[in-house]
């Protein structure tokens, strides 16, 4: 009798214990609020979705609130107002990383997680945020996508945005530093000229660097006003065809050039996957299962278990590459 | 007869207001909340600030659409002056200086050369906003000092009256007394309903239209020395669009475009209709695009009421005149 009782309590004992782990993930009815930068703003709305897509997986309740205006104060007024909702996570792509500062920690103060993506505020208004890809992975990357276009050898050049431009000058090094492997013997680094992120002087500097290297067999163009004048330059050139021309770029602006084959290939992280990621962290900060501290890692759906690395940056990964076989499933 | 319409235009605004409280209330449990009010007193803030001397100006059958503009202009002044090391008493009377100056600007070649206001402050709303990016281009400020920028984000003690707050009821009280209860005041209607028979009834008509836009000028800054403040933040682009606002909420205070018609009692109860309003359908979760047309509808209504009324009116004392 009594071990009949044993027998069945057993089984029943872990099928307990098996479903509290399995609330400890991720509780349902978390109510988590997407606050962009500005409703409507087509980017945003992508990364939205993905959001909303990652809450619905894990039986969230997801709503995208915003201004229309992308002015300092537009969005503190949404953040009052889901203070007052009682949300259980605000995740906002903040317009000002100042301004809301003070109102987000009003909202931290009343027990709602904060994670912010896209674009970050000073690290005390958020507990995560989550980052589009690091330096390193883009840099890296973008010689590596390269590489496989031109065949692994020829010269190529960098057409970059300003000579100062922090962002570039980070991936253009990383760049430098993947071309140091033996993999990479045959290929040569002949200039980095600088466009200025002006779509004219971009569209003159791709004609110089044509003209002054005629052995040229691929440009990167980290910047989406570089890579668009760089291919629409090419589009029209003699040597379409036998320049590859890659960087970073939205789907939109460059479809027309992969549909008539002026580029094959170019890259960019996918804002969806971006809102994906940020829908989790938020998720699991609001069920309590992480902090926000360096080293804690959560499971975040399709995109598997993400580590909390330094300053509470969750990073998304590689960018995404887009080709002729997958531009059209991206509207941005 | 102008006595009683203005009270009526009042009275509809208070049984307006009582219905969006009501439908705040029944809309969301939180609306009554006091630290929902305390958010929904601090948002118009700034506005309020601008609408008080805008009143005077509409009143004088005048416009200032430069507000937003000088509020920016003494944003961006702020942050550039505490960057270059100024205490922060000094940088606040330097921009508050500043915005009056704008403002006499304004008002001096809208008075010496005789041009309509509209047009001018239409020039030297793109003028200060240039301004404002000049001295900041797409640089924001933010390390005031903390004492500074508590004031902006704190309430009077434990109550849910937002320490910035007490500066727009002050100011409210000051110029209610200026416009409805001394000559100066009494002075502007009269310019409003017909500046010619002002001028000769010997009213200094010019004088006084410099000193309203000299006073829109101050006002204009005060509001962006605590903007800055509120949202730890000196932009250019801070206020951008704001004028019209301002405009909207002292239209729907019932002050006739026109000129000699209108109390502060009004816009002030118009200002908290429209914060109530808005805080009301941004609680439950009303889009910001609905939101811009609930406002738009509004302006309409201030505008289109007065007219069907009075033409209404007309028609009716037209028939009982033809029937007696």
């Amino acid at each position: 009798m009594l071990r009949k009782v044993q027998m069945l309590a057993l089984p029943m004992l872990l099928a307990t214990l098996m479903a509290g782990v399995g609330a400890a993930e991720l509780k349902k009815d978390l109510k988590i609020a997407f606050l962009p930068k500005q409703i409507n703003n087509p980017y945003e709305v992508i990364a939205d979705e993905g959001g909303m897509t990652a809450i619905k997986e894990f039986g969230g309740i997801g709503k995208v609130v915003g201004p229309s205006d992308a002015g300092a104060s537009s969005q503190v007024q949404y953040v009052n107002t889901l203070i007052t909702q009682k949300q259980h996570a605000i995740v906002i792509a903040a317009n000002d990383a100042n301004a809301v500062v003070p109102y987000l920690k009003k909202a931290q103060a009343a027990g709602i997680k904060v994670v912010t993506f896209d674009s970050d505020t000073s690290p005390d208004g958020r507990q995560i945020f989550v980052n589009q890809a690091d330096s390193e992975g883009i840099g890296r990357a973008q010689l590596q996508l390269l590489a496989k276009l031109i065949g692994g050898e020829g010269e190529f050049a960098i057409l970059s945005a300003t000579p100062n431009a922090t962002n570039q000058n980070t991936w253009i090094k990383w760049m430098q530093e993947e071309l140091k492997k033996p993999e990479y013997a045959k290929m040569k680094l002949v200039k980095v000229a600088y466009g200025n992120d002006d779509d004219q002087k971009s569209f003159v500097e791709t004609q110089g660097l044509l003209q002054a290297y005629p052995k040229l067999k691929g440009i990167i163009s980290p910047t989406t006003v570089g890579i668009s004048a760089a291919a629409r330059y090419l589009s029209t050139s003699p040597r379409k065809g036998q320049v590859a021309i890659t960087g970073l770029g939205t789907p939109n602006q460059m479809r027309a050039f992969v549909k008539n084959g002026t580029v094959k290939a170019f890259q960019l992280w996918d804002p969806g996957q971006l809102g994906y990621l940020a829908a989790y962290a938020a998720a699991h900060l609001a069920a309590g299962n992480i902090t926000g501290k360096e080293g804690e890692s959560f499971d975040a759906g399709k995109l598997g278990k993400r580590t909390v690395g330094k300053n509470g940056e969750v990073v998304l990964g590689p960018p995404t590459t887009f080709d002729a076989s997958n531009i059209d499933n991206f509207n941005f | 007869m102008n006595k009683s319409k203005h009270f009526s235009w009042e009275a509809m605004l208070c049984v307006v207001l009582i219905a969006s409280l009501a439908l705040g209330r029944g809309l969301s449990p939180d609306f009554l909340g006091a630290s929902n009010f305390s958010n929904l007193l601090a948002d118009f803030t700034e506005i309020a600030l601008m609408a008080l001397p805008m009143t005077l100006i509409i009143v004088a059958a005048e416009i200032d659409l430069s507000v937003a503009s000088v509020m920016g202009m003494s944003s961006a002044l702020m942050g550039v002056l505490w960057h270059m090391g100024l205490p922060m008493p000094a940088v606040i009377v330097t921009c508050l200086v500043a915005g009056t100056l704008a403002g006499l600007f304004n008002g001096v070649v809208i008075v010496k050369f005789a041009l309509p206001s509209l047009a001018v402050t239409i020039g030297t709303m793109a003028l200060f906003r240039g301004c404002a990016y000049l001295l900041l281009g797409d640089q924001a400020i933010a390390d005031f000092p903390g004492n500074y920028t508590l004031f902006g984000i704190s309430n009077v003690g434990d109550s849910f009256i937002p320490q910035p707050f007490v500066i727009v009821i002050i100011a409210a009280i000051l110029f209610t007394v200026l416009l409805q209860a001394t000559p100066f005041g009494r002075s502007l209607y009269a310019i409003g309903s017909n500046q010619t028979a002002a001028h000769f009834s010997g009213i200094n008509v010019a004088r006084t239209k410099l000193r309203l836009f000299v006073l829109s000028g101050f006002m204009s800054a005060l509001a962006g020395v605590i903007y800055t403040l509120r949202f730890s933040s000196a932009r250019g682009d801070n206020g951008e669009g704001f004028e019209l606002s301002v405009v909207a909420a002292v239209l729907f205070g019932g002050v006739s475009i026109f000129g000699g018609k209108g109390s502060l009692v009004g816009v002030l109860l118009s200002l908290v209709i429209i914060g109530v309003l808005k805080n009301a359908l941004t609680l439950s979760d009303v889009s910001s695009e609905v939101l811009t047309i609930v406002t738009g509808l509004l302006l309409l209504s201030s505008v289109l009421v007065p007219n069907l009324l009075a033409r209404w009116r007309e028609s009716r004392q037209r028939r009982a005149l033809a029937a007696a």
